[in-house]
């Protein structure tokens, strides 16, 4: 019985009825992984403790609605005794001692962690091009790259060779892929993931999230992904709701805002008349549109590329040769020891973003740069506060167009940092915002992002479920549209 | 030409938390290398730090103590630099909104008091140490020390020569072990300091180029490390040269400082608020509590010593100069009502002691529960003042128990009066000269009869009876 492209959900139903066992959906699944070799999508397999676990758990009860179900873990989570290299060489042969609180809450639950997914070089990139492993492709053509960061865990669901997998979104890198996939991907309220355990970019903003072929499935994670962590500060200790509770909920009289300030003569029209086609849909299921302004929104991009660069030149000065990861040979002296190392070490944008990151922190420059895009921050937050006075959710298309090719946008970062146009705002301002597919340009699927309100995952769930409810969108794959 | 010396001085406590300040890492000294560290102090990708609150209670009993501005909001800011024993690349310290803001305190040096006013007091985590001379071509890191809470004292230019550096080093260091911050101990590196040092013209306003002088971790080194600098841009200047901004090192061998970085070569330590943690904020209840329990500190203590102990201002303040001392005083003093005993026995011998070894009080043998002791058997007539002198001089050497002292060495005074009388009265019959010139009015030589008694007796009667028994047997 083949398992592809099958959901949370379903797995869990033919797990229940005893229609195939744990060990066999684990064993299936590396099958497809081993038939999917030129994905790319894995960095790292977890083969062995993978079945041991799932042979293990076959005969206790079951914990959660992901007991025995197989997922992927991007790699920038730690994972205990598992290699874990951030897509990156300087950590290449970094073996973690402890395992993320994320991973921790999963494995509790009875996931079967399969192994460790490709990903930009610190998740710094929306193409995945910039991994040390390699590219990922996007199964939906030759050479289409997945977006990024978190392109493997977007390929590997997309391709269906495993029902969901966690990502993690700085400033879009949960939507974006999942929109370039045609998979639904969700970046929660910062702060509802402990952040303990994953390698940081850029800690203001990093955000722990799930990818799957579904909202429902979304939610499914969602409720063990989420936990207050006293090992993180900045992990909220608000109460987690039941995601998968009212999901069903009706959305008529559901008040949309639509951002006066996005330019969608920007976008392909293509993109433009999937987003208008879904407005109608949500119309003819009861909702009503409103036009809200976020005036300071186009400062946004400008803004997150002072911030997450900033972050993260701090945040990868410990990667120095000194006590894990690569370590250059033969250094003559300290100094060579640290500008080897990490030459060596780290790929062009890495080293592009701690450049800038240090340059904006720099003496003189702190004021002009880190201290004013903190404050166009703080605009940009209350620009949202007052939009959601008005409106239940935001929407916008997720990116600019569908899928692009390898290589079309390389030799240009700035191109490729405008990829991030639409997700960055919610990461900026810290709020819940997912995408799921809804439509198909050239063949190739596009998505729509849903922002909520801080706090407010159920609701862009509910809006996300019901649109999936009365499309087939999310049930398409490279290889056709799946029955549902 | 005459020139006036403008000192400032950074000092450095490290607070006597169990755990480290962001993680529970032990902050014990002296372990294995390497073994006081957990995933928070290696630095390790993806680890997160958690603030100790304990620290911060610590930090603002100080705060409290020097009258100073507690920030109730304050936060944390990263340092970046790139060093070996810096597992993570950066400091977390407190740039922006320290916890204590300004404040102040007492010196007193030659009998003239003055203020030393406080920039602000921080609290920030110790780095680690590299280990240079262990593996050959190598360099040992050992991060035992890594993520140990340091506040950092930030004094005003306000200290005008070494002996005010000196005093208020010694004043600082005298507050945190009376509040129980900081154990104080220098040679552990508990406590050690910057100085900035410059030099103008008597007289002039603008202040002169300062040179930094890092790490001095002792009295006597701070006081020369001053004096030679001082010393060093006076030559500098009046050969007409001029000061460079940098940071030099105090060479205590050669009783010499020399650069260690200019200006130029000065890290940009990028600062930056850290994303990790969120502002610590401390609630009025926090505050009044700290406030209520802080312990007596040492002018306090001058002030009950002279009004309930009937002691005079000097023995007070040599008493309370340090809380080893005080605390002598104090458990001695539930031995016995003669409290002027006490402070005797601490301002003359236990002072010519430590003065004859050059030492601290908390670095000798002795102990507050032991001087109690010694003070005890003295006023329950076990042993007299002369033989307590002896029995003090072993514990001083030895740290033995003051009891098995006088049991071992047989020192248990002599209250037997049949057999003090028998040895006075050989000491009468043996000497009648002197017994007809006492008895002649010569009234001095009463002493002579009880000093040949306490030689008869090796010292080890009370001098009480001898005195009562010769009287009556000369009369």
């Amino acid at each position: 019985m083949s398992i592809q492209y099958k959901t949370i959900a379903e797995l869990r139903s033919m797990l229940d009825s005893k229609a195939i066992s744990s060990k066999e959906i684990v064993e299936e699944t590396y099958k497809l992984i081993d038939e999917n070799n030129d994905l790319n999508a894995f960095i790292t397999l977890n083969k062995e403790a993978a079945i041991a676990k799932s042979i293990e758990i076959e005969n206790s009860p079951v914990k959660s609605a992901l007991h025995g179900i197989p997922i992927a873990q991007k790699d920038l989570f730690c994972t205990k005794n598992l290699r874990t290299t951030c897509g990156s060489n300087i950590l290449s042969n970094f073996i973690p001692p402890y395992s993320a609180t994320v991973i921790e809450n999963l494995e509790n639950a009875g996931c079967i962690s399969v192994g460790k997914t490709n990903m930009d070089e610190f998740a710094m990139g929306s193409s995945n091009e910039t991994s040390f492993f390699g590219g990922v492709r996007n199964p939906w053509g030759q050479n289409l790259v997945p977006g990024g960061s978190s392109g493997g865990s977007a390929s590997a669901v997309a391709a269906g060779l495993v029902p969901a997998a966690t990502g993690t979104d700085t400033g879009g890198s949960i939507r974006q892929p999942a929109s370039l996939c045609g998979i639904t991907g969700l970046k929660p309220t910062y702060g509802r993931i402990s952040r303990w355990g994953m390698i940081a970019f850029a800690s203001s903003l990093d955000q722990a999230g799930p990818m799957a072929r579904t909202a429902e499935d979304c939610a499914i994670m969602l409720n063990e992904m989420c936990s207050h962590d006293a090992k993180d500060t900045t992990s909220l200790s608000e109460d987690v709701p039941n995601f998968t509770k009212d999901l069903d909920s009706s959305i008529k009289g559901l008040k949309i805002g639509i951002v006066k300030e996005f330019d969608m003569s920007q976008l392909d029209t293509d993109v433009v008349s999937v987003f208008e086609e879904s407005k109608k849909h949500y119309e003819s299921l009861g909702a009503e549109f409103i036009e809200v302004s976020l005036p300071n929104i186009s400062l946004s991009v400008p803004a997150y590329y002072v911030v997450a660069p900033a972050e993260c030149s701090s945040n990868l000065s410990r990667f120095d040769g000194v006590k894990f990861g690569h370590r250059s040979k033969d250094p003559i002296n300290l100094e060579e020891l640290y500008i080897k190392t990490r030459s060596e070490g780290f790929g062009d944008e890495v080293k592009r973003r701690i450049l800038i990151g240090s340059y904006v922190l720099s003496a003189g420059f702190y004021d002009a740069y880190y201290k004013k895009a903190q404050q166009v921050r703080r605009l940009i937050k209350n620009d949202f506060d007052s939009a959601f006075k008005k409106v239940d959710v935001i929407m916008s298309p997720t990116t600019r167009g569908a899928a692009f090719e390898t290589g079309s946008k390389g030799s240009d970062p700035i191109q490729m940092y405008l990829e991030d146009l639409f997700t960055i705002p919610a990461n900026l301002a810290g709020l819940p915002a997912m995408s799921l597919p809804n439509g198909m340009v050239n063949n190739k699927p596009i998505g729509l992002q849903l922002i909520g309100n801080f706090l407010d995952e159920k609701k862009i769930l509910q809006v996300a479920h019901s649109f999936q409810k009365s499309t087939d969108w999310h049930l398409k794959t490279p290889k056709g549209t799946k029955l549902s | 030409m005459s020139w006036e010396t403008v000192i400032g001085l950074e000092i450095h406590a490290q607070l006597s938390t169990k755990s480290k300040l962001f993680s529970g890492g032990s902050t014990g000294f002296g372990a294995e290398p390497n073994t006081h560290v957990d995933l928070i102090d290696m630095g390790l990708p993806g680890v997160l730090p958690v603030a100790n609150k304990e620290a911060f209670l610590k930090a603002i009993r100080f705060g409290l103590a020097t009258n100073a501005v507690i920030n109730q909001t304050s936060t944390f800011d990263r340092k970046n630099y790139f060093y070996p024993d810096l597992p993570k690349g950066y400091q977390i310290t407190q740039m922006a909104l320290p916890i204590v803001g300004e404040g102040s305190i007492k010196i007193e040096v030659d009998g003239v008091e003055k203020i030393i006013n406080i920039t602000r007091a921080h609290l920030e985590e110790d780095a680690g140490k590299s280990i240079h001379d262990l593996f050959e071509g190598e360099t040992g890191v050992d991060l035992n020390r890594a993520g140990t809470p340091l506040l950092e004292i930030v004094s005003e230019p306000e200290i005008s020569n070494a002996k005010e550096a000196v005093a208020y080093f010694k004043a600082i260091r005298q507050l945190v072990t009376f509040l129980d911050i900081c154990d104080g101990n220098m040679a552990q590196g508990s406590m050690r300091c910057d100085v900035n040092v410059s030099i103008k013209k008597e007289g002039e306003e603008k202040l002169g180029t300062r040179a930094e002088i890092k790490n001095i971790n002792s009295f006597k080194f701070i006081e020369r490390a001053i004096n030679h600098e001082v010393e060093r841009q006076i030559r500098i200047i009046e050969s007409g040269g001029s000061v460079v901004q940098e940071t030099r090192l105090y060479d205590s061998v050669k009783n010499e400082t020399r650069s260690m970085r200019s200006k130029e070569e000065a890290n940009d330590y990028r600062y930056f608020p850290c994303p990790d943690l969120l502002p610590v904020v401390i609630t009025d209840e926090e505050l009044n509590n700290i406030r209520s329990n802080l312990p007596e500190l040492p002018e306090q203590k001058e002030k009950r010593y002279v009004t309930d102990n009937s002691l005079d201002i000097a023995e007070a303040k040599i008493i309370a100069s340090s809380k080893t001392m005080a605390n002598m005083f104090e458990e001695a003093c539930l031995k016995t009502d003669d409290s002027k005993l006490v402070a005797n026995w601490l301002v003359g011998d236990v002072s010519a002691l430590l003065n004859k070894d050059g030492i601290d009080i908390d670095e000798s043998k002795l102990t507050p529960n032991n001087f109690a002791k010694m003070v005890e058997r003295i006023s329950d007539d076990t042993i007299s003042g002369k033989i307590a002198k002896s029995v003090l001089e072993e514990v001083w050497d030895s740290g033995n128990d003051v009891d098995e002292i006088i049991q071992n060495k047989g020192l248990v005074q002599i209250q037997d009066e049949s057999l003090l009388e028998e040895i006075g009265q050989k000491i009468i019959d043996a000497n009648p000269k002197q017994v007809e010139a006492f008895k002649n009015g010569k009234d001095r030589l009463f002493g002579f009869f009880v000093g040949q008694v306490m030689k008869e007796t090796q010292g080890k009667a009370s001098p009480k009876s001898v005195n009562e028994i010769l009287r009556k047997l000369l009369s």
